[in-house]
């Protein structure tokens, strides 16, 4: 049984997908995402025990071996990954049940369940996966029905954003095969260690490598929303079901920038990678990404468009990171992925908490919210502290590596303007925290209770996460570093 | 026609898959109607589709079955891929058009200009 874990980690999601749709039930299909987002949940942390106790695991599909086969490969560094997309997938998908009732419309709310079983499904496979092509096929699950859960928002502007999702994704995913066509062409394989087996002796000044390595990079990064590729992503948070949006944002991009990190480190390894001098392009659109996308924030009235706008900025850290190319820089990166999905997720449902109780995420009809929901306030409170990077939470962790791995790479410049962009996040946190507070509501006589207890519970074990992790480092951190010791090094 | 008499297509095949690539993405960027924009997409798609099948091919190979008389076999892999990709792509046009459908009846329209000018309406 233990050795069929990572198939059965896709497999089980993608199985109850066509349960949901054969009961037709919104309850019904409620209980079998609450009962397999768990179950996964828990295959992931035997998984990671498994690989933290016994080493990498490879799992041949029908026992076809490597490069011919497809193969699940799980190392350290997707072991984690997975362990954080199942574990948000099992805490959106407790807080889903008031929240999608209330913002999905009725009759459509089992096949809502079915669609993010898929994107599970699909995300999940994403990272398991150990070959180029069939993380194509998993890539395009979890968007095509990413593209259905967006679509679902109760504004009809939720049907354009998804369209332009759909266009810009498509096209990502089409630039992905394009780049791995031509590795294939050089190399005759597609699974990644044998990938990287056969490109180490390759110069990088080929042509076609050069070429791969730019139609991948362009690709993954109209996924993961780098800054400007990230046009798609402002509507489609704003417009999706809050639950669809704390989902995708604490996992899709972090998804995809696993996707790149595997492209750059694994597949191509570091050497070829500098050689091919992209890291100082990443490295400037990262750093205007933490600018413009903060400067924008600022102005935003829409609460979830602000924190969509921090998403591109925070996806710019991540990017920061990783483009320096050392062990501390990656490190960096890879933490900030995991406590960015962590306090992400939690500013969103506190979002869903608002939506679901006021009808509305525009800043003037959340004055004086604090004390009418507190406990949902306080939550959104360490969620935007974490996102500006105080002390004892998540973020001031990840912002600290990343000054760090900027002094190492002796780019003083560059650890200033980590500092001066979280000051742009100050001022948007703020914003919104000084209307909640001291604003008298602009409707007294409303009356707005605080959430349920189904979505409040969740939101704090977000909320609760992010101080942890701020506090206890040990583990996130000691993953990070294992995981960016593994890429940098060079170790498949 | 035997085999050995086709003659080699040189860099032909992959002029045309990067004209059409060019064309689609064009008709991806250019075009406001939505789905004008969808078969622009389906354009740039099909265009990787004869990437993969000309990389596939081996000058006067042919299907790889064993038969007599036959030595040179193309490299199945890439069709196959192309297979899925396709299957991938159907999928997408489906979901496109159905969200043009649902666009239609919300906004009245298909034109990414008068959904535009609905919108700054609001």
């Amino acid at each position: 049984m233990t050795a069929h874990l990572p198939i059965l980690q896709v497999l089980i999601p993608l199985m109850a997908a066509p349960l949901c749709v054969v009961f037709r039930h919104r309850d019904i299909a409620w209980i079998i995402v609450l009962l397999v987002s768990l179950i996964s949940f828990v295959i992931s942390t035997m998984i990671l025990d498994q690989v933290l106790t016994q080493g990498v695991i490879s799992y041949f599909m029908g026992d076809w071996p490597a490069p011919w086969g497809i193969e699940f490969r799980i190392d350290a560094v997707n072991a984690y990954i997975l362990l954080i997309v199942s574990a948000i997938g099992a805490v959106v998908a407790f807080y889903g049940r008031h929240s999608v009732t209330r913002e999905v419309p009725r009759d459509l709310i089992y096949l809502f369940y079915t669609a993010f079983l898929l994107c599970l499904t699909g995300l999940l496979g994403m990272t398991a996966t150990g070959d180029a092509f069939n993380l194509f096929v998993f890539l395009e699950i979890s968007s095509l029905s990413t593209y259905a859960m967006i679509s679902l928002g109760k504004d009809r502007r939720a049907l354009t954003a998804s369209y332009q999702y759909l266009i810009m994704g498509t096209l990502g995913a089409t630039f992905y095969v394009i780049g791995l066509g031509l590795l294939y062409m050089m190399t005759g394989t597609l699974n990644i260690v044998d990938l990287h087996a056969k490109l180490l002796d390759m110069d990088g000044s080929i042509r076609t490598l050069q070429a791969a390595l730019a139609f991948l990079t362009v690709g993954l990064s109209l996924k993961l929303a780098l800054f400007p590729l990230h046009l798609w992503l402002p509507n489609a948070y704003t417009y999706a079901p809050s639950s669809v949006t704390a989902f995708l944002a604490a996992t899709a991009t972090k998804v995809a920038v696993y996707v790149m990190l595997r492209v750059f480190f694994t597949i191509f390894g570091v050497d070829i990678f500098e050689e091919t001098g992209l890291a100082p392009v990443l490295m400037t659109l990262a750093i205007a990404g933490m600018f413009v996308a903060s400067t924008v924030a600022i102005f935003q009235n829409d609460m979830k468009r602000l924190l969509a706008y921090s998403s591109v900025a925070q996806i710019g850290y991540i990017m920061l990171g990783i483009s320096f190319l050392n062990v501390t820089g990656v490190s960096a990166g890879i933490v900030h992925l995991l406590n960015h999905a962590v306090m992400k997720c939690a500013a969103f449902l506190a979002m869903g908490c608002f939506m679901y109780r006021v009808g509305s995420v525009q800043i003037e009809d959340l004055h004086g919210i604090g004390k009418k929901m507190p406990w949902t306030m306080a939550a959104f409170v360490v969620a935007g502290l974490s996102l500006i990077g105080v002390p004892l939470t998540v973020g001031f962790i990840s912002k600290w590596y990343l000054i760090q791995a900027a002094m190492e790479a002796d780019m003083m410049p560059i650890a200033l303007l980590i500092l001066l962009s979280s000051l742009l996040a100050v001022v948007y946190v703020w914003r919104f925290i000084e209307v909640a507070y001291f604003k008298e509501p602009a409707n007294p006589s409303l009356k707005i209770k605080e959430a349920p207890l189904s979505m409040l519970i969740p939101l704090w074990v977000m909320a609760g996460a992010s101080i942890y992790f701020g506090v206890d480092t040990d583990m996130t951190l000691g993953v990070a570093q294992l995981a960016a010791e593994m890429l940098v090094g060079g170790a498949p | 026609m035997q085999y050995n008499e086709i003659i080699n297509p040189g860099l032909y095949n992959y002029w045309i898959v990067i004209f059409l690539m060019m064309i689609g993405f064009y008709i991806v960027i250019a075009r406001g109607n939505l789905v004008k924009k969808l078969v622009g997409l389906n354009i740039f798609q099909t265009s990787v589709f004869v990437l993969y099948i000309s990389m596939g091919k081996v000058v006067g190979g042919t299907a790889p079955i064993f038969g007599e008389g036959f030595e040179v076999f193309s490299n199945p892999l890439p069709h196959v891929l192309i297979l899925t990709a396709i299957v991938v792509g159907v999928a997408t046009t489906a979901l496109g058009l159905s969200l043009v459908v649902r666009i239609r009846e919300a906004y009245g329209t298909i034109e990414e200009e008068d959904i535009h000018a609905q919108e700054e309406d609001f």
